[in-house]
């Protein structure tokens, strides 16, 4: 048989067999089965296995103080840093969608800088920038700032900040211009239309963008711990204890005990906060009864809107793009001593340092493709229905769930269910099953949302003219969402390679790349200032090299 | 031989009943018409025979096989689509000829027919396009020419000319009846404008919430509305009131509101009765004047209207009911808004309803 047979009786057989109802509902529940079985109970069983170590924390009074306001800090920033975030981003996804200028292509790639880079070393950039001799510090005499609450709170701003742009433009982009325009045709300014038109209307994004950047802050571990310093929020708290476990100043039963106390806390009430969020935020009413005619007015036309968008520009450049990028000085500097045959030639640390990146880049691929294989039946069981009306809504929440859940909380509990099961279970396999379940969201709601996108009419045309369900997917669902779900992917990518917490938590010996940037930091494996800048360096190059890889394939199409 | 059969059919959604025993017979190679107001269940009924929904109960048999078990892959139907759901990512050379390849036709037959076809729709220049460069009445020649080109012999039609403007739309109708005939096709159509089922159709079924109310030939229909509705629906009626006060075997004489007397033909009702006496426009004669004349009712004109072939007389009846009237706007000379003039009709060219339970705007309600 020919290849080109061989292809066609293979695409018969598929197109057979997803013709027949039971096979087409096994996929789908297999899907669900298997998320139900990989992703969301692990977490659960995990914590509830290790439910009566909670005792130990009752019984150490100071301890638990500790993790209770740990939390609290934790929910302060992240609610602070989300409103921030939102306030910030929204003029700049106005300045970028609305304004004529050609270099708004370029903005909205900058934009994305943070979001790319490895979280660990944007930590160590904002750490220079703002607290060394080397940074803005120099231009004052003595650190800036020093590490704490306010240095967590400038790096989660940065990097919550293109999530926020990138789902406003979105829907910004999406956004029918027609009712602004009939607002502006009543007689409103162009602010009023904003204030009581745009903003309603586009009032589930806001909640969206908010509900992204509140989990992300209240999950990141690894850029976080960098820039704490002595204080603490939940995840460094989770680290800290970790720590003072392996080093053997506390017991194994306290490390878990207070382990799962944070985490069950952390969870429960990231949970009440994005129902609350979700269920309360569309009932919110922004304030419109008043209307200030004179100074709407002033603040509508051009010499308020430049100075809006100068700000706007300023923050972003102050506050998020340069610090992120800061770290190519040291790297840089790296560059004319002998720090750079040294880690060609991988002697010392960097040894160790290559081969985590291997692993990193490794791993990415993995779970990239295992969450393709497990994730699109579900994000088309979702988007199609296809189990039900009322169930595929409530998998659509259920998938949520790992993105809010803490990602220390999450590998930690991951790693008491896999570890007490299956004692011999190979570490690889554990970091694997970790970072699916945090990057499995991000694929899953995507896709569906690309699905969704296409109109029903359009498969059943498809069916009409003879095409099976697998022919339907493959020639019609699959092209025109291609886009979307590369886009996915590399979303995907990216966030194993940044993830650090849950990678901390479940494993012992692997060290991926973001965790090795975090213990030279940290001094735990001694680096100099010139080895850990080139180290992060590198990093960041990399991701760059992945940011303009996407750029060249979506080519602003999918921007989903 | 019936091409399309459906046995009490029946169609719900929840607790509402979409369609409720459904029974119509469509003969092969007959340009069928479903036909109704919008939300009567007309496009629930062709996407059932298409196979994109499943029936609550009943049979669906195209060419005596039975399919409602059937997925729409395997019914060997063509159906176009009121948004014509081309596919954006292919041509419309790749769209006429993506039946055929999903179904791995021979490769040259494929070609042949997608050839023949696009000649039939006048659209071989325009094969390289994509849908977004393509017209609306283009569009709707594809997706037509797709569907044809899938080989099917029943033919379905949703709203197709729901997305075109008015003029492109009374020649397109048309074409598609002669490409259905010419290609020996049985077609079913559905629409909500009257006049375009009437001037393509073999054969009508008029749908009014979710049940069949009459089914017939568009002569059929017009002539001899078996209902209120279907009067109302199809062409243009008057509606009077009255009551039966003499029956003469079918010669019934009826006395309307404020006491006139007027004489219809219809076999029936009975003494005392009350009844609706249906009435269309163009069966009124209009005299000036009040003169004595049988079956004749004198009023005031009320409005006049010009609508090109036709003028529109809006009369006040003695009795304060209203009628309308149309006359060819060529052939007389026009009433003035105001002229006192006396309408008469032939007592045959009538038709009688027994007034309706809940009320006459009910009834004819949509």
């Amino acid at each position: 048989m020919t290849t080109r047979g061989f292809r066609r009786s293979f695409f018969n057989v598929l197109n057979k067999l997803s013709s027949k109802k039971a096979v087409k509902y096994t996929v789908y529940a297999s899907a669900v089965v298997v998320f139900f079985v990989l992703i969301l109970l692990p977490p659960i069983f995990g914590i509830v296995i290790k439910w009566g170590e909670i005792q130990q924390v009752f019984d150490q009074p100071q301890l638990m103080g500790r993790a209770l306001t740990a939390i609290g800090n934790s929910f302060v920033i992240a609610l602070a840093v989300s409103a921030l975030d939102l306030v910030a981003g929204i003029p700049m996804a106005w300045l970028i969608t609305r304004s004529k200028s050609r270099w708004m292509g370029v903005l909205d790639t900058l934009a994305d800088i943070p979001f790319v880079v490895p979280t660990a070393a944007l930590g160590y950039s904002l750490l220079l920038f703002w607290n060394s001799s080397e940074g803005i510090s120099s231009l004052f005499g003595g650190s800036l700032i020093s590490t704490g609450w306010l240095l967590i709170m400038l790096l989660h701003f940065a990097f919550s900040f293109p999530v926020v742009v990138r789902v406003m433009v979105g829907a910004l982009l999406d956004y029918k211009m027609e009712y602004e325009r009939a607002s502006r045709t009543l007689g409103a300014v162009p602010f009023v239309a904003f204030r009581t038109v745009t903003s309603p209307i586009l009032k589930p994004s806001f909640i969206a963008a908010f509900i992204l950047a509140f989990a992300r802050s209240l999950s990141e571990t690894g850029a976080t711990f960098i820039v704490a310093g002595a204080f603490e929020n939940g995840p460094v708290f989770l680290q800290n204890v970790k720590n003072s476990f392996s080093a053997g100043l506390v017991s194994q039963a306290t490390y878990e005990g207070a382990t799962v106390f944070a985490s069950v806390i952390l969870i429960v009430v990231s949970c009440i906060m994005f129902g609350v969020i979700r269920f309360l935020g569309p009932r919110m009413k922004l304030p419109f009864k008043g209307i200030w005619p004179s100074t709407e007015r002033k603040l509508s036309y051009a010499k308020a809107a430049t100075s809006r968008n100068m700000m706007t520009l300023g923050v972003f450049v102050i506050i998020v793009l340069v610090p992120s990028l800061f770290v190519a000085l040291p790297a840089f500097q790296a560059v004319f001593t002998s720090t750079i045959p040294d880690a060609l030639s991988g002697s010392g640390i960097w040894g160790s340092y290559w081969q985590s990146l291997l692993l990193s880049y490794a791993l990415g691929a993995i779970v990239t493709i295992l969450g393709f294989i497990t994730g699109l039946p579900m994000a088309i069981s979702i988007a199609r229905k296809k189990l039900g009306a009322s169930k595929s809504a409530l998998l659509d929440i259920l998938v949520n769930i790992p993105l809010i859940v803490p990602s220390i909380a999450l590998g930690v509990s991951l790693s008491f269910f896999w570890k007490q099961s299956f004692p011999f279970m190979p570490e690889m396999l554990l970091l694997i099953f970790a970072h699916l379940s945090i990057t499995y969201p991000y694929f899953v709601k995507s896709m569906s949302a690309a699905f969704e996108r296409i109109s029903l009419d359009m498969e059943e045309a498809a069916r009409t003219l003879g095409a099976k369900p697998f022919s339907v997917f493959s020639s019609i669902v699959l092209p025109l969402t291609k886009y979307s779900i590369l886009s996915g992917a590399i979303m995907v990518f990216t966030r194993s390679v940044s993830e650090t917490g849950a990678t901390v938590a479940v494993v012992t010996s692997l060290r991926t790349a973001p965790v090795v940037i975090v213990e030279w930091v940290k001094g735990t494996v001694p680096a100099n200032s010139l080895e850990i800048g080139l180290g992060a360096g590198i990093l960041v190059l990399l991701s760059f090299l992945i940011l303009f890889l996407l750029r060249l394939v979506t080519r602003g199409k999918g921007r989903y | 031989m019936p091409e399309v059969r459906l046995v009490n059919l029946t169609k719900k959604f929840g607790n509402i009943t979409a369609l409720e025993n459904i029974n119509l017979q469509i003969h092969d190679k007959e340009y069928f018409s479903l036909l109704g107001p919008s939300g009567c269940g007309k496009t629930t009924l062709l996407r059932l025979i298409a196979g994109l929904i499943e029936p609550t109960s009943g049979e669906i048999y195209i060419e005596n096989r039975r399919v409602d078990k059937i997925p729409p892959e395997d019914r060997e139907i063509g159906f176009v689509f009121q948004t014509f759901a081309l596919f954006p990512h292919m041509t419309v050379w790749e769209n006429v000829l993506y039946g055929p390849t999903v179904k791995n036709f021979n490769l040259r037959k494929a070609k042949t027919i997608g050839d023949e076809v696009l000649e039939m729709v006048k659209l071989h220049e325009r094969l390289g396009a994509y849908p977004a460069e393509l017209s609306g009445g283009m569009m709707q020649r594809t997706a037509v020419a797709r569907a044809l080109a899938a080989g099917a012999k029943t033919l379905l039609l949703d709203e197709p000319l729901g997305q075109l403007d008015a003029k492109v739309r009374n020649e397109i109708r048309y074409e598609i009846r002669k490409m259905a005939k010419d290609l020996g096709l049985t077609a079913i159509h559905v629409t909500h404008d009257q006049s375009e089922a009437m001037s393509i159709s073999d054969r009508i079924a008029v749908i009014k919430k979710g049940k069949v109310v009459q089914v017939g030939t568009p002569q059929e229909l017009y002539m001899n509305p078996q209902s209120l509705f279907v009067a109302h629906f199809i062409g243009e009626s008057n509606f009077v009131e009255g009551f039966i006060t003499s029956t003469e075997g079918e010669d019934l004489e009826i006395e309307l509101r404020g006491g006139s007397k007027v004489h219809a033909i219809c076999k029936g009702p009975s003494m005392g009765e009350r009844i609706i006496l249906a009435i269309r426009p163009e069966v009124f004669t209009i005299d000036r004047g009040f003169i004595q004349k049988d079956n004749s009712l004198s009023g005031k004109v009320e409005k006049v209207t010009f609508e090109g072939t036709f003028i529109r007389y809006v009369i006040r009846l003695k009795n304060q009911d209203f009628v309308v009237t149309i006359k060819p706007s060529l052939a007389e000379a026009w009433m003035d808004v105001g002229s006192e003039v006396t309408v008469s009709f032939a007592p045959e060219k009538t038709h009688i309803f027994p007034y309706p339970q809940a009320g006459l705007m009910e009834e004819i309600s949509v």
